[in-house]
């Protein structure tokens, strides 16, 4: 590191980066020009007029509409075609994605769980392959944190109790920063760390070597689902079609849901979740309120039964995932390692050992 | 008794030594001892929040801390951030200046209700040592800004006993809103009709209007985190059943408009200055009056562009965001407006117009920042990194610090009867403009860059650590242009030269018909009002220039020092 190499810029490296850097520059353009025509106005008007000068001061004007209108309608305008620059953009970056590739994050204090779709776990370091569309469900255990990928110009919220989603197409291999950008408590500046994007073959050959090992037993983040779904004998009352005990839950993703409160709501991972820890906040129509509450289960456990569901189709297809091996029941949290420090040093690390994962 | 004999004895007997029991002023309720003994809270929290600061900066010359541990450190920032907005800034114009001011300006003996407003400072008072003791007990980490759920579940500090210090200041800025708008509904002299009004009065009406419908939200939230805290009500806490986000809607429904609390009267002490060291009537007196109006109500509109990223819904944020960009509007025709009061005009510059003139180049690069916040997509990158803190610091205290302490050199006269040294004002005017700029300038750039604010350590990034020097080098600067005037102005409460009664040749009634100091009751005369505010004559001002430059023998310069206080100031002997 070089006291005196300075960067002006952030590094860009997702594909609506470019767009947001534009409309960043624009802005700065157009405040530039502000800034300065002010400043002169003011130093010339000053220096001209100031005290013990002969400048003519005749005939002075107290207001003018014109004037008035003029100064009130050109930054008026500028600021109207900013804003439907930027929030056309905003639109774009928030218009989830729906195949893309999914991540789940759970934030914690102080330390991010990030999940693969097939069951690859990793803290505080995420790899990726270039040029694939990302897509993170979020959620925090505890206080809000937000994600922050500098580098994608891309920022998101991780709440407690409700998911929210991040994308960003990561567009030129390298290692680059993640962050959390809100104010978390005592360790808020060490829950950080790195995403590294990687060539497609070069991700394979990770996966390949590390992948593995940081895999749970239990497979997918589906299988990891089910196999929770199966441990907690929610089957007992959930069957493939809809019976006294509990409705069916295939094919519901996406549907709507007519509550006994004669309300409908839209069947999302929120809802789902919601469902699951607090059942009898939502009540099915034509079911009694005999579904216990699962609110011990942790984030990642939800996360994973979410996954199932979603993946259930329709009642048919019973059984999508033969259950791998022995029932080993689901390890889907790491044990509390918040304040490890090997991955926050300056030099990104590509590798993770067994031991920071478990 | 001619007239001129009975000025002088009465200048003999003024507010200030009128009595000198500390018993008469702890009891007293005259808004002008009641508004410097606002002054005295205002300048203790100030130096504690300075002193806070420098803490802050001094541990970010290093990426992994050097001094601090981290609960320290989030100690610091909020302790911080809690006595500058909540202690300084919000009271700091309103309730010194204005307290000060408003009777005098509109005509009248006192504000409408004096022993309220004596209540409202020791609301201040006690709420101040509320926070105080809870600082001694351990103080709080979770910011100013209190998100939950950490400051209501999470957080192990003082947090209830800090806000319930809060909630009571909060109380004192309701009572003050509520005197201000009686006094200037019910108080105007005959023929100070509300378009003769100074528009530092039009100021302060706003600004009153935002604290009486802003601040009980902000204290109900507040109270509901101490709730949840201390009976375990779920109100934020998810796990309680309750919502983390409402918080920051009621926070900031308040909390925005407080951004306005804060500068409206900063933007009132603004078109004063400009006016009397122009000699000019501010240019376009309905514009600048509508436009503080027009801010206090759209400013109630915005609160949801601090929540573009928590999980807002997308056409929500889009609203707040053209709502954002339009209550930018108001104080851009402001900034024009001072901007071409100039013209014509016959400028000097004394200490208060150097900080009038940093206002304006501060204030614009403050607003305009604002800009890059309000368009949402930008504010993804931004929001949560020193960016912001850039953006706020240019505005409260590039803009608010900077008018009040404009201000407070320009009625020093009228408050203290005494005259300062003007050549150390300037230096520190110029020294707070240098250092404010090297201190908040690279933030800018590291926000850019990506570093969220309230980082103890970064670590993981170590070329942030140029910017960080940079900002902290200019903070001494900055700190010592705050220090200097502590000194001088406090000297010449005791020691310095006797001021005339209006040694600005300023207009105004509490120039042209009040002593300085003011008498107990103001006011020696009954007042009538015949003319627009801001009535100056420049032309004549700048003849009047031109004849003592030329008795002087000089050829141009004719503000310096000793000219200026040679014209104005009593004991020429
Ligand atoms: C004792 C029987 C029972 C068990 C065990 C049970 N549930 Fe339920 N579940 C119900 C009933 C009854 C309803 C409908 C009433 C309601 O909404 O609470 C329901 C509703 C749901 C819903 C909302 C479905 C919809 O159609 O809107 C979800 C999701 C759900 N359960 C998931 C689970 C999961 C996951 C488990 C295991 C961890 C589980 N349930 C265990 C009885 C049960
Ligand atoms: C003079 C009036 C000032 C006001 C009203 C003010 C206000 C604030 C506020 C509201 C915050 C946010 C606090 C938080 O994040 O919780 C803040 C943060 C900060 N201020 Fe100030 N400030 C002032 C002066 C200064 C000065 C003089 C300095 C530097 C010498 C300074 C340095 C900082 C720093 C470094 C932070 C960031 C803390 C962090 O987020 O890590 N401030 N200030
Ligand atoms: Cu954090
Ligand atoms: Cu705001």
């Amino acid at each position: 590191m070089n006291f005196w190499n300075n960067p002006l810029w952030p590094e860009a490296a997702s594909k609506d980066a470019a767009a947001h850097d534009k409309l960043f520059f624009t802005i700065t353009g157009l405040s530039v020009f502000f800034t300065v025509l002010v400043c002169v106005l003011v130093t010339v008007l000053a220096v001209k007029y100031r005290r013990g000068t002969k400048a003519d001061r005749t005939n002075p004007i107290d207001h003018s509409t014109k004037l008035e209108v003029l100064w009130t309608g050109v930054p008026l305008i500028l600021a109207l075609g900013t804003f439907v620059w930027s929030a056309r953009l905003f639109v774009e970056n928030r218009d989830m994605d729906r195949d893309a590739m999914d991540v789940f994050v759970v934030g914690k204090q102080w330390m991010w769980h990030l999940q693969h779709m097939d069951g690859t776990r990793e803290n505080n370091e995420l790899h990726l392959p270039v040029g694939q569309p990302v897509k993170m469900t979020m959620i925090s255990q505890d206080v809000i944190h937000a994600m922050y990928l500098p580098a994608f110009r891309a920022q998101y919220h991780v709440v407690p109790g409700r998911y929210t989603e991040l994308q960003f197409t990561p567009t030129k291999p390298g290692s680059y920063r993640m962050l959390c950008a809100m104010h978390c408590g005592t360790h808020h500046s060490e829950m950080v760390g790195w995403v590294h994007v990687m060539e497609a073959d070069e991700f394979a050959e990770w996966k390949e070597a590390n992948g593995d090992k940081n895999r749970p037993k239990a497979g997918s983040v589906i299988e990891a689902g089910k196999m929770v779904f199966e441990d907690k004998n929610c089957g007992s009352c959930h069957t493939g079609e809809n019976n006294v005990k509990g409705p069916s839950l295939y094919g519901i993703m996406g549907e709507q849901r007519s509550l006994a409160n004669g309300q409908t709501v839209a069947v999302d991972n929120d809802y789902l979740r919601l469902s699951i820890i607090d059942p009898t906040s939502q009540i099915v129509e034509g079911y009694d309120k005999t579904m216990p509450s699962y609110s011990s289960l942790t984030e990642e456990d939800i996360l994973a039964l979410n996954a199932y569901v979603k993946s259930l189709g329709n009642a048919g297809d019973l059984v999508p995932f033969e259950r791998p091996g022995a029932p080993v029941p689901p390890t889907a949290t790491a044990p509390d390692s918040s304040t490890d420090t090997a991955n926050r040093t300056a030099s990104p690390s590509t590798t993770q050992t067994e031991d920071e994962i478990q | 008794m001619s007239a001129a004999a009975e000025q002088e004895t009465v200048q003999e007997k003024n507010y200030l030594n009128a009595d000198h029991t500390l018993r008469s002023w702890l009891t007293t309720t005259d808004h002008k001892r009641i508004a410097i003994l606002y002054l005295i809270g205002v300048t203790f929290f100030f130096i504690l929040g300075g002193l806070s600061a420098a803490l802050i900066r001094l541990e970010l010359t290093s990426p992994t801390g050097w001094m601090l541990s981290n609960e320290m450190f989030n100690k610091t920032f909020s302790a911080h951030g809690i006595f500058m907005v909540f202690f300084f800034m919000i009271p700091a114009i309103p309730a010194v200046l204005g307290n000060f001011l408003l009777p005098l300006m509109i005509g009248a003996r006192d504000l409408a209700f004096p022993r309220l407003n004596l209540v409202s400072w020791y609301l201040y008072a006690v709420g101040g040592t509320l926070v105080l003791i809870a600082m001694m007990m351990g103080g709080v980490d979770a910011g100013w800004t209190f998100y939950t759920p950490l400051s209501s579940i999470y957080s192990e500090t003082q947090i209830s006993l800090t806000l319930v210090g809060i909630f009571l200041n909060g109380f004192s800025s309701i009572v003050t809103g509520v005197n201000f708008i009686a006094t200037i509904h019910k108080m105007r002299a005959p023929g100070m009709t509300w378009f003769r009004l100074p528009l530092f009065v039009w100021a302060h009406y706003a600004t009153s209007l935002i604290m009486i419908l802003g601040t009980p939200v902000v204290a109900m939230a507040l109270l509901l985190v101490v709730l949840e805290r201390s009976l375990g009500v779920g109100i934020y806490s998810p796990e309680l059943g309750g919502d983390p986000v409402l918080f920051q809607h009621l926070f900031w429904f308040y909390s925005h408009p407080a951004v306005y609390i804060m500068i409206l009267p900063a933007m009132g002490v603004q078109s004063e200055l400009i006016a009397c060291f122009s000699k000019r009537k501010i240019f376009g007196y309905h514009f600048v009056a509508f436009s503080s109006l027009a801010i206090a109500v759209l400013g109630f509109l915005v609160w949801g562009h601090h929540m573009f990223i928590s999980s807002q819904s997308v056409y929500l944020s889009v609203i707040f965001s053209l709502l954002s960009f339009l209550v930018a509007i108001p104080s851009a025709v402001k900034t024009f407006n001072w901007s071409v009061s100039l013209y014509k005009g016959s400028i000097s510059f004394q200490t208060p117009m150097i900080y009038a003139l940093s206002f304006i180049g501060l204030f614009v690069i403050g607003g305009i920042t604002g800009m890059f916040l309000a368009s949402i997509r930008t504010d993804i990158h931004l929001t949560g990194t020193y960016f912001i803190v850039a953006h706020f610091h240019y505005v409260m205290v590039g803009g608010t610090v900077t008018a009040f302490m404009g201000g407070l050199h320009f009625w020093w006269p009228k408050i203290s009867g005494r005259l300062y040294s003007e050549f150390w004002g300037r230096i520190s005017a110029l020294l707070v403009f240098v250092g404010f700029n090297l201190t908040f300038f690279p933030q800018f750039i590291l926000g850019v860059l990506g570093m969220p604010r309230r980082y103890h350590m970064y670590g993981i990034a170590p070329e942030w650590l140029f910017y960080n020097v940079l900002s902290t080098a200019g903070s001494t600067v900055l700190g010592l242009g705050f220090f200097l005037p502590m000194i001088y102005l406090t000297h010449s409460y005791f020691k310095g030269r006797k001021s005339t009664q209006n040694p600005w040749n300023a207009k105004g009634l509490e120039w042209e018909k009040a002593a300085s100091p003011p008498i107990t009751v103001n006011f020696t005369e009954k007042i009538l009002v015949t003319e627009d505010a801001y009535n100056y004559d420049a032309i004549s001002d700048a003849a009047q220039a031109l004849r003592t430059m030329e008795k002087r023998g000089q050829l141009a310069v004719v503000d310096d020092e000793d000219a200026w206080w040679d014209e104005n100031s009593e004991d020429k002997s």
